[in-house]
């Protein structure tokens, strides 16, 4: 399972100039609006035929420009997930849902039955899209791409359009089609916190071009790649065990480098999360702080300083077998002599850790 | 039976022809402006322009103008006239088809506007998406746009009729004023005008024009409201 894309193409005053290849699980595409993500996934999709280019999924070429090779959309074998849904206003939601069911099978059968029973939208097949919300929708459309048994899940934004309750809704939807599914998964956004919960492989891109692309572990923990990903977003991802759900509200989680202790996370002992901690909300520290109202002081070795342009620097940190980052004044990092190879204490607030950024590993 | 006898022979076969004739001009002409309507509504081509004028001349030349020139070319002598009678024994000329003919041309334009209107209010990227999920062009129209359409098409093809129910230059001109032959209800009622103490009698068809008029009014507000209920589906 693998995904090359190599495209050119111009509107106007804008020129797309695209090269990235992606083993299997989710692609994400990440860049601001505008920096023509939608045009790559449309042009994977068919529904925009590049000037020049080639675009292979699992070695079947959909688009060679040199060899007039263009796979029309009808013949792609996709599930694609727009940012609005789209789905069908004169058909019952059982109707959109089978729409692309190449069988039976998938029209009532177990298959039906299963992609049905994961959305949570058993109880709306007979209702119109028009009376369901945006969360019901964008199940329906996830779950009709589903049903066409695509070779590639394209996805441009299909969590933009809801307020972040009905986000944290499907988000456990599309990682548990991560870990259950072998299709590959292009995914589009601009919202940190999705990326780093869903992607595996992170492609950065701006003004039409990619800037960045590789693992997505080890883009999101690389200091250099925090001004693509925004200052106040950048963060890496900690790899934890549910111990124990405590009294007093707090789970206790066992990473690598320690016992960490966040506001409840909902998940069963024994699971396996990853935690998204912003760069900003990390505190460092030369010795072991005490008398503090912080719960958890991870001990940490530092391992790359960026200095910023600006008063910032970014600091990227090994604790245990995870990569932090921690975003501190130029001035402090200078004062505490924070240099590769130092040994020093991260810093983190319980409450900084926000629910939406806590996933299930991949 | 009521009707039969309250009117005369003449006035009955005047109300049936023209009856027969807007019918088979909307029905025939439908599949048409469909295609046509959907070609300007979705695509870029050269020509567009050239079609679109084509398509709307029968609204802004005289009837007498498109008249004759549907004489011209769909008469016994016309170009396209004598192929169709040599190939397919279908003549024109002064038979109740010509009217037919002449009435599907003048309704045409209006029909081609209601239907492309309907099209351009559905939004592209439905059809996209169904293209996406593995359907042909053929299946994606089939199955999503003309469903969305239909309210559009139903408005089209009334339109349609009522413009050929009422049509009249063209029609004398193409195919004359006979009597159970062309003489449709307009032609009828203007005949009768022509003659002494024929005023009551046109009168009488000028009432039915009117019933019929409205008929296809409610039918058509009827219609547009159920399909657009269905499609809805509240």
């Amino acid at each position: 399972m693998s995904l090359s894309v190599r495209l050119a193409h111009r509107f106007g005053d804008f020129a797309l100039d695209v090269s990235f290849d992606a083993p299997a699980g989710v692609t994400a595409l990440f860049g601001r609006s505008g920096s023509g993500k939608t045009s790559v996934v449309n042009a994977v999709a068919g529904l925009l035929r590049p000037q020049a280019g080639r675009i292979v999924v699992d070695d079947r070429v959909l688009f060679d420009s040199d060899e007039r090779i263009f796979v029309p959309v009808h013949h792609r074998s996709l599930g694609y997930v727009f940012q609005e849904g789209r789905l069908f206003p004169h058909m019952s939601v059982r109707q959109n849902l089978v729409y692309g069911a190449p069988s039976r099978d998938a029209h009532s059968g177990p298959e039906f039955d299963r992609v049905v029973a994961t959305l949570g939208i058993e109880n709306l097949l007979q209702r119109r899209p028009g009376a369901l919300s945006g969360g019901e929708k964008q199940r329906v459309a996830i779950g009709r791409a589903l049903l066409a048994r695509p070779r590639l899940l394209l996805m441009d934004e299909p969590l933009a359009a809801l307020d972040d309750h009905r986000k944290a809704e499907i988000l456990p939807y599309l990682e548990r089609l991560r870990a259950e599914s072998d299709i590959p998964i292009l995914y589009v956004s601009h919202t940190m916190a999705e990326v780093a919960r869903l992607a595996t492989t992170l492609v950065l891109m701006e003004a039409g071009r990619v800037v960045r692309a590789g693992p997505a572990a080890e883009i999101l923990s690389d200091p250099d790649s925090v001004p693509a990903l925004g200052l106040r977003t950048a963060g890496a991802s900690l790899h934890a065990v549910v111990a124990a759900q405590e009294e007093d509200g707090l789970t206790r989680l066992e990473a690598s480098c320690g016992v960490l202790l966040l506001p409840r996370i909902e998940a069963a002992v024994g699971a396996r999360i990853s935690v998204r901690i912003l760069a900003q909300d990390v505190i460092l520290s030369r010795t072991r702080p005490e008398g503090l109202s912080a719960l958890n002081i991870l001990p940490a070795v530092v391992t790359a300083v960026r200095l910023g342009d600006g008063p910032g620097a970014i600091i990227q940190l090994r604790a245990g077998e995870d990569v932090l980052l921690a975003r501190v004044t130029r001035r402090s990092a200078l004062a505490l002599e924070l240099e590769v190879g130092v040994d020093c204490f991260a810093i983190l607030k319980s409450v900084a850790v926000a629910q939406s950024e806590v996933g299930v590993a991949g | 039976m009521a009707m039969a006898d309250w009117l005369s022979p003449d006035q009955w076969s005047a109300v049936a022809l023209s009856l027969k004739v807007s019918l088979w001009a909307t029905v025939l002409s439908l599949p048409f402006g469909v295609a046509v309507a959907y070609v300007l509504a979705r695509y870029q081509f050269w020509g567009k322009q050239v079609l679109n004028g084509v398509v709307h001349l029968p609204l802004i030349l005289p009837p007498v103008v498109t008249g004759y020139l549907l004489l011209l070319t769909f008469g016994r002598r016309g170009a396209v006239g004598s192929f169709l009678d040599e190939a397919f024994g279908l003549v024109f000329a002064f038979r109740w088809t010509g009217a037919a003919l002449a009435a599907a041309v003048m309704a045409f334009p209006l029909m081609v506007r209601a239907i492309r209107l309907a099209i351009e209010a559905v939004d592209p990227k439905l059809e996209q998406a169904a293209a996406t999920l593995g359907a042909t062009r053929v299946r994606v129209f089939a199955t999503v746009t003309l469903p969305l359409i239909l309210p559009g098409v139903v408005a089209g093809a009334i339109l349609a009729f009522a413009k050929a129910m009422g049509e009249f230059g063209a029609t004398i001109t193409f195919v004359s004023n006979i009597p159970g032959q062309t003489q449709t209800l307009p032609l009828a009622i203007y005949s009768f005008l022509q003659v002494p103490g024929g005023d009551s009698q046109a009168a009488q068809l000028v009432l039915i024009a009117v019933v019929i008029a409205l008929a296809a009014l409610f039918l058509s507000e009827w219609v547009g409201r159920a399909v657009a209920r269905r499609i809805s589906g509240s």
